[in-house]
């Protein structure tokens, strides 16, 4: 060590003058840069909290409203007249006749009865229109499984049609003029008395989790849209992962580092971050023009998403098996491991929590995605819940999009209703690979 | 130990290395990190590297179980010869040699699994232990040698991270004598452990000699001449001067390993 003096400002051999006010300035200065940046930092997280606060609440006001539905509650009379006599006819030939009746006729008379001032073909289309054309199919299926109704009369709960409910729910402006709105007078007041004679109620509406798609919003339910994305997900899964998982070690491990490999590596970076669209393009090409696979299918869309996550899967598998310490390599190739014993018996085991968290941000990322299967078909509007991956489907943000570009008021809350299923999928999602990564993370 | 002319009386003794190294070159790229190094090592012997850091110590000890091969860039020319036969050879397995020339790590490096499952693994790899009876007996044997079971026979299932620094070291030289190897290779070993641990390796590695050919780069000039029989001293990648401990450490015969033991360099 020399014995120069550390240099100042000013140089002096004496010992630094700690109570200067130069000095007392400079601290002065220092604390006040690091409050103005913790300020600064606060507010970047305060604004970002609020959007998303002002995000969600958005939804789940829109939303809530998405999962209850208004219905009516009417005397139907099963008029064995119409509908024929269980115990007069077989059961086929009773079914068969039940199934071509018009179950409209069943609700136009309880509605005439409640309404018996009402004539007139027109004025009573509107009035049987008041009750969603679902209704019918819900009848029958109640005589069908329960012919002992025949002849009875039972108070019968029935979906209202989209408009009505939009009423009910305040999102339809009654003090507009007339002409300026979807629901007329005389239906309104139609539905005074009903609201009056306690027939109208709100209620938690089941079908909209387990019915599939329908041109009526009363009716369009997201159960074929989830199913669709879990058929997709899963061959999203079964396709990515393993691909993924032995590019990434044959790249970190097993590849010669060379320009080659360099290249490699730099496309799949590259990949992760083309826009989606594209792969959608590629799926379109590859697997329904060249190999000829069924528009719209699940099966089709997981291999097009398998090829948007493979980058997410590598770049993420990579990072984890590289973030395994050298020490427990040196250590079993001091054993005499062989590098695919190296591999297969520590590195992976370690790097699988980050394996698996990079996965689930992957299948999170294609759960969200819905651009790449426009492309492929799976945009069509289905209202069977798809049975098999080589059935046609939709999956739910797809289904949210179609939902959203519909024309009726009522979609608006099933767009925001789906939205929360979806973000219900996606936050468990990240739960899932949270938890995996806290239970299965090494200390070291 | 036996002092008196020491050279020729320990050539007498060995007719032949257990290792030997003749003219090693290695190269980190355009870096030459060892120049032409010859050195015997005998089989019933403990011997030290010592010399400063970076002077190439450590890497000439991954060269005799070949553990340079990962690193893409180094390259080794010469000849080291295990039982006359030159591991550089492109025939020899390199997974045998590694296990017939174990190594022990600097930082202790057990792993992440149970205190048993770390000494059986080399075994089990190996398929030297067929029956789970004869692996038992291979754990308890290795973790007696290591003296480590008195300390650990109630808790083999608990995980290799959870002992102390020097339990660890001790249990990675279990797990290298559970391979039953001819030469153990050590890399300071005691240069992350407290002055206590230090001294039960020391007891180790002297419990050990004899058994084992014993190679062990330090930087402790005290250790090296506690333990070892034999020292080579390295300095900017050569072998400056090696013999008998008790010869290099009371009358070097080169001013540079006079100058770096008296710490005059270093």
């Amino acid at each position: 060590m020399t014995d120069r003096p550390i240099s100042h400002s000013e140089p002096s051999n004496g010992p630094t003058d700690w109570k200067s006010d130069a000095m007392q300035a400079r601290i002065g200065r220092r604390y006040r840069r690091e409050r103005t940046f913790q300020l600064l930092g606060f507010s970047a997280v305060v604004v970002s909290i609020l959007f998303l606060v002002f995000l969600l609440g958005n939804i789940v006001k829109n939303g809530a409203y998405g999962f209850v539905q208004t219905s009516v509650s009417i005397d139907v009379t099963f008029s064995a007249d119409l509908l024929g006599d269980p115990t007069a006819l077989s059961p086929q030939a009773f079914t068969e006749k039940v199934r071509k009746t018009n179950m409209l006729r069943l609700i136009q008379a309880s509605m005439q009865d409640l309404f018996p001032e009402v004539k007139g073909r027109r004025d009573t289309r509107t009035l049987l229109r008041m009750v969603s054309t679902g209704a019918r199919a819900q009848l029958r299926n109640m005589i069908l499984s329960d012919p002992t109704l025949i002849g009875t009369t039972k108070r019968v709960e029935l979906l209202t049609s989209d408009d009505i409910d939009q009423v009910i729910k305040g999102n339809i402006d009654v003090a507009l003029p007339e002409a300026n709105r979807k629901v007329k007078d005389n239906e309104l007041s139609w539905l005074k008395t009903l609201q009056n004679d306690d027939r109208i109620s709100l209620n938690f509406h089941s079908q909209f989790l387990t019915g599939g798609d329908s041109r009526e919003p009363e009716l369009a339910g997201v159960w074929g849209a989830i199913v669709g994305s879990a058929f997709t997900l899963m061959v999203t899964l079964l396709t990515a992962f393993p691909i993924g998982l032995c590019a990434a070690v044959y790249l970190e491990e097993f590849a010669p580092k060379n320009r080659f490999t360099d290249i490699i590596e730099i496309n799949i970076n590259n990949l992760a971050a083309v826009p989606s669209i594209v792969f959608g393009l590629l799926g379109l090409a590859v697997f329904l023009s060249v190999m000829g696979m069924p528009r719209s299918a699940p099966i089709v869309g997981g291999l097009t998403l398998a090829l948007l996550t493979l980058p997410t899967v590598i770049i993420a598998s990579r990072a984890s098996i590289a973030a395994v310490p050298p020490s427990i390599r040196d250590a079993a190739r001091g054993l005499g491991a062989s590098q695919m014993q190296v591999v297969f018996h520590h590195v992976i085991p370690l790097a699988m929590p980050g394996i698996m968290t990079g996965t689930i941000i992957g299948m999170a990322r294609a759960l969200g995605e819905s651009a790449p299967l426009l492309m492929i078909g799976m945009v069509a509007f289905i209202v069977d819940i798809p049975g098999s991956i080589n059935d046609a489907a939709t999956v739910l943000p797809v289904q949210i999009y179609l939902w959203a570009d519909s024309p009726e008021r009522a979609f608006v809350e099933k767009t925001s209703a789906a939205i929360m299923v979806l973000l219900f999928f996606l936050i468990a999602m990240n739960g899932i690979a949270i938890w995996l990564r806290q239970k299965f993370e090494q200390k070291w | 130990m036996n002092n008196a002319t020491p050279e020729t009386d320990s050539d007498a003794r060995h007719a032949k290395p257990k290792m030997a190294a003749k003219g090693v070159n290695v190269f980190y790229g355009d870096n030459h990190a060892i120049k032409d190094i010859n050195l015997d090592l005998y089989a019933d012997e403990v011997t030290s590297l010592i010399g400063p850091s970076g002077c190439g110590k450590s890497t000439f000890l991954r060269c005799l179980n070949r553990m340079n091969d990962t690193i893409p860039i180094c390259r080794v020319s010469g000849e080291i010869l295990l039982e006359d036969e030159n591991i550089y050879t492109s025939g020899i397995d390199v997974v045998q040699l590694r296990a017939r020339v174990g190594m022990v790590f600097q930082k202790p490096n057990p792993f992440p699994k149970s205190i048993y499952d770390n000494v059986a693994y080399g075994p089990r790899i190996h398929g030297l232990a067929v029956h789970r009876s004869d692996l038992d007996e291979v754990v308890t044997t290795s973790l007696e040698k290591a003296g480590l079971w008195n300390e650990v026979k109630d808790r083999l299932d608990s995980s290799g991270t959870a002992l102390s620094g020097g339990q660890q070291q001790r249990l990675c030289i279990a797990r290298a004598i559970a391979v039953n190897p001819e030469v153990i290779l050590m890399d300071e070993p005691c240069s992350a452990l407290d002055p206590i641990a230090t001294a039960k390796i020391e007891a180790l590695i002297d419990e050990l000699s004899g058994r084992y050919a014993i190679i062990i780069v330090t930087h402790s000039m005290q250790q090296a001449a506690r333990i070892s029989q034999k020292t080579a001293f390295f300095h900017l990648g050569e072998m400056v001067e090696y013999g008998n401990t008790t010869e290099i450490f009371t009358s070097p015969k080169e001013d540079r390993t006079r100058d770096y033991i008296t710490g005059r360099i270093g």
